[in-house]
């Protein structure tokens, strides 16, 4: 663990999504860590997040990570980062996925979220790649959505059934 | 898109349930169902079933029985399912899981499908948990794809290239080809990508970071293309074209300059116009001019470009931001060391952010002024932070607190001025100081022999208003009784003179004594500073007499153990009493009295409600004992005054006093043996220089027959920890330990990681060469926590 620690270098080492009742509405996590150290970083990070008073600086640490969050509605969107990482930059990252995700849901509130989960997920995934950003273009990312549903919804018609 | 009507609707249920209960039984009913559906054969559902339990997972029930379905999913030919099942496996498989072989197969597969969209479903989950042996499998099939295939596959190869390295860094090599060509891509994503993966290359293996020096001028011109074109709508964010590429070229442009003067001039131009161009009203301009001060403080820039970069953060504390104001206060902290002058004219801003109601804001600023304290600001800086002190949050105050008496330590102006302070911080934080606080307090008030007066009236006045602050009340008792006479005699010329009566000052002892607020400790103090009063006064000494002997009969056993001794120095040992309770002789200094950092850490400060230790002296367990050893028996009363004799008599040995004060750490511990293999042996001993700074003197030892030449230690450490080696002594060991090679390390750790120390020795042994590796985990004289 120490001999990773030593060279891992990623931007982000997990992103989270979650309401301020607490509720987790999206993990991924960037780093290999057992189901038990992701239960604690989650509760960890959410107490330490959901206690902070509005208009707080959206910069935290917490043990040798820097914590970047920012809320959007009623979710927040929280990520643990590495030291050396640019925590500016790291807020218009947050800022971009909710761009995304508004562009493809219209409007996007936290049902959307919940109800569409696996949505909020492939999107992730075609912006945010191993802790990095993927894909600098907004545009790029809407249409790989795009693309990639159509080619789901083929499937299902000549299948002539739903796929879920 | 058709939306999923039962992974909706058991949402809907899930949503509905009115208590944690009757969610339980929603779920298990479900799972229960799902479960049913996976033993089934193909029904066209699958997907759906696996949805539904991946929200399941997420809401925090166990979802392990899904493993084997998301590895048929992935295994199957529709799109659909492909797609759900790699979710499935980012979510529910990691590397360590056995399942994730399983899938090996599939991917590989998957890597070279007709489908863009397939690929890259696959590349996606590799780069996200792929184990050690997928990524040796799959390495050749990636760079494969890094060059020859469309963008869109290129940039995802790429990032999935930086996790194989990560996993297994002698890939590194198999992707430099790759990756040089790929900068000279059109395409922002694939050019990141590119990026990415040199920063990782490069970070790596220094070799091929010298190889990579060469891509400077075209980095630079890919940046002078972005920084200077014309509005370009695909990557525009408020003005600024490509951020997120911009700051990674700069990081990049920072990793190959570092250290080298050329590739360093090479960039000065771009970086002094993207530092004027950018524009800053807005978070992504910020962002960008931030990585660019970075780069530029960490290359060998000119200075007129450093003068530019740390301008550009002092215009970022005075930013309304608060984001903007932390980063420019970190930033400032990590070159407040080598650019010291340049921060200083920025003190006045700093100093403000103290009072800024954001806690991280605080923080940074405390840390930020406890640095630019200097001998030339002492005096104002010292009030700002007292200041501070009586308003700040409880999780600061520790810190804050043995940060004042380092600086105070350090630049006191006078003696006066460090007593004052000190005894103003003692009223202020008394319960969060340090546990040497009071040994330390006591030490320098000894020191200060002309002040004693001054000292011993002042505490008085303390005691009778609070005797809440245990340390305060200690050092007061100890006063008290050390300069008890010259309380009573009244004039004193520092401060008003006030009338004390015996009385008033055995009352305010006595009240110590018997109050609950009192720890042992306290109470301890207080019986022996009554007891050192019988020989300054000359009234009262029967009162004296009645405290000590109701103690007699105390339930704590150290006071009891304590007042039939002092009994005993009345009763038969008369004679002797005045010489025993004389004054204490100065108090040599014997270490630098730093204090040791933080003893809770990094972890507990942003926890509103996380417990701070009560700084609850550990020390006075045994305590300050100025009669005689507390660890010896109450029994033959003859044998513990002789003992105690003696040492009062030894009375100047500065050790002998300081084993009596107890448990007073020195800040250099006898080395400690790290690595003993064939003869060699590597002692380490650690001296503390601030509350980050620590230097770790190595020393080397040949006890073989052998002369060992060409001896040398390399060492590595934790990611944010900063190490600097000096030169060893020497190369040569000769055998028989005749001489000894030492190596001094330098080390900061500014973010209090675990600090950990890989050390490689290697030597020659007749001719043949050696090397070993040792890991040292606990550094004599470091809290645990540190």
């Amino acid at each position: 663990m120490f001999t990773e620690r030593m060279y891992q270098h990623n931007l982000m080492r997990f992103l989270l999504l979650f309401s301020r009742q607490g509720k987790l509405r999206l993990q991924k996590w960037f780093t290999p860590l057992t189901d038990r150290e992701k239960k604690k970083v989650i509760r960890d990070v959410m107490a330490l997040v959901l206690a902070r008073p509005p208009r707080s600086c959206n910069f935290l640490h917490w043990r040798d990570i820097k914590v970047v969050y920012k809320r959007y509605a009623s979710l927040y969107f929280c990520t643990g980062l590495e030291d050396q990482d640019n925590e500016l930059l790291t807020l218009e990252v947050l800022h971009r996925y909710v761009e995304l995700l508004d562009k493809y849901f219209g409007n996007v509130c936290e049902l959307d979220i919940i109800f569409n989960f696996e949505k909020a997920y492939y999107i992730l995934d075609e912006f945010l790649m191993g802790g990095e950003v993927l894909e600098t273009s907004k545009v790029a990312v809407s249409v790989s959505m795009e693309n990639a549903d159509t080619l789901q919804e083929t499937m299902e018609e000549y299948m002539n059934r739903p796929a879920f | 898109m058709s939306p999923s009507v039962p992974l909706q609707e058991m949402i809907r249920a899930i949503r509905s349930a009115r208590t944690q209960c009757e969610e339980r039984g929603v779920i298990q009913r479900e799972c229960a169902a799902i479960r049913a559906q996976f033993r089934q054969a193909d029904n066209g559902g699958r997907s759906h079933n696996l949805a539904k339990l991946l929200y399941v997972h997420m809401l925090g029930y166990p979802a392990h029985f899904g493993q084997m379905e998301c590895v048929r999913m992935i295994a199957s030919p529709r799109y659909s399912e492909k797609r759900v099942g790699y979710l499935g496996a980012m979510m529910l498989l990691d590397e360590k899981q056995d399942a994730s072989l399983l899938i090996t197969n599939s991917i590989k597969n998957d890597l070279s499908h007709s489908n863009q969209y397939v690929q890259s479903l696959a590349l996606c989950t590799l780069a996200c948990m792929g184990s050690a042996e997928m990524c040796r499998d799959l390495a050749p099939e990636i760079d494969r794809l890094l060059r020859a295939s469309n963008s869109y596959i290129k940039k995802k190869a790429a990032l999935c290239a930086v996790h194989i390295v990560r996993k297994v860094h002698e890939l590194g090599e198999l992707f430099v080809p790759a990756a040089r060509s790929l900068l000279s891509e059109k395409n922002h994503g694939v050019l990141h990508g590119a990026v990415v993966l040199i920063i990782e290359l490069c970070e790596q293996n220094p070799e091929t970071l010298e190889r990579f020096r060469k891509t400077v001028p075209d980095l630079v011109q890919i940046m002078k293309g972005l920084v200077l074109s014309g509005y370009s709508p695909e990557h525009d964010v408020a003005g600024i074209s490509d951020p997120f590429l911009q700051v990674r070229i700069l990081r990049l442009l920072r990793i190959l300059g570092r250290n080298n003067e050329g590739a360093s001039d090479s960039m000065n131009d771009l970086l002094a116009q993207v530092a004027t161009n950018t524009d800053s009203t807005k978070t992504v301009g910020n962002a960008v001019l931030y990585e660019t001060v970075l780069t530029v403080l960490d290359i060998k820039s000119e200075s007129g470009l450093r003068v530019l970069a740390v301008n550009i953060l002092g215009r970022f504390l005075l930013n309304n931001d608060r984001n903007i104001r932390y980063i420019a206060m970190t930033s400032l902290q990590k070159i407040v060391g080598t650019d010291h002058n340049a921060v200083q004219r920025h003190r006045g801003t700093i100093v403000d952010c103290l009072k800024d109601q954001d806690a991280s804001v605080k923080r940074r600023a405390l840390e930020l002024s406890l640095a630019l304290v200097s001998a030339s600001n002492i005096r104002s800086m010292m009030k700002e932070l007292l200041l501070f002190l009586s308003s700040c949050p409880p999780e600061l105050r520790a810190h804050a607190a043995s940060g004042i008496f380092n600086a105070a330590e350090r630049y006191a102006p006078s003696q006066r001025w460090h007593i004052d302070t000190m005894l103003h911080v003692l009223i202020t934080a008394g319960g969060d100081v340090r546990d040497e606080t009071v040994p330390n307090l006591i030490q320098l008030i000894t020191n200060a022999s002309e002040l004693h007066c001054y000292t011993v009236h002042k505490l008085y006045r303390a005691l009778l208003l609070d005797i809440s602050q245990q340390s305060l009340v200690q050092v007061a008792c100890w006063c008290i009784g050390e300069y008890g006479d010259l309380l009573l005699k009244g004039d004193c010329q520092e401060t008003e003179p006030v009338q004390v009566t015996e009385d008033d000052a055995l009352d305010a002892l006595e009240t110590v004594l018997q109050s609950h607020m009192s720890s042992p400790a306290t109470r301890g103090f207080a019986l022996t500073a009554t007891m050192k009063l019988s020989t300054r006064i000359t009234d009262n000494v029967d009162r004296i007499r009645s405290i000590v002997s109701i103690y007699g009969s105390c339930i704590d056993v150290e006071l009891q153990q304590r007042a039939v001794e002092y009994n005993a120095l009345f009763r038969k040992y008369d004679h002797m009493r005045a010489a025993v309770l004389e004054r204490m002789p100065v108090i040599e200094k014997n270490s630098p009295g730093h204090t040791n950092g933080e003893s809770t850490g990094e972890a507990v400060k942003d926890v509103p409600t996380a417990k701070m230790k009560q700084g609850e002296p550990l020390l006075l367990q045994q305590p300050a004992n100025q009669v005689h050893r507390s660890d010896h028996p109450p029994g033959p009363a003859v044998d513990c005054l002789v003992s105690g004799l003696s040492v009062h008599a030894a009375g100047t040995a500065g050790g002998d006093l300081l084993d009596l004060l107890g448990g007073f750490e020195p800040a250099e511990l006898s080395p400690v043996l790290a690595y003993d293999k064939g003869g060699v042996t590597l002692t380490l001993s650690c001296e503390k220089q601030s509350d980050t700074g620590l230097t770790v003197t190595l020393t080397a030892s040949n006890s073989s027959d052998s002369d060992l030449s060409s001896f040398t230690l390399q060492a590595a450490v934790p990611k944010s920890v900063q190490l600097h080696m000096k030169a060893p002594s020497g190369d040569s060991l000769p055998a028989r330990g005749t001489a000894k090679v030492t190596q001094m390390v330098v080390l900061n750790n500014p973010n209090k990681v675990n600090l950990k120390m890989r050390v490689r020795v290697s030597y020659t042994r007749q001719g043949s060469p050696f090397q070993d590796t040792v890991q040292i985990d606990s550094f004599p004289g470091l809290d645990s926590q540190l």
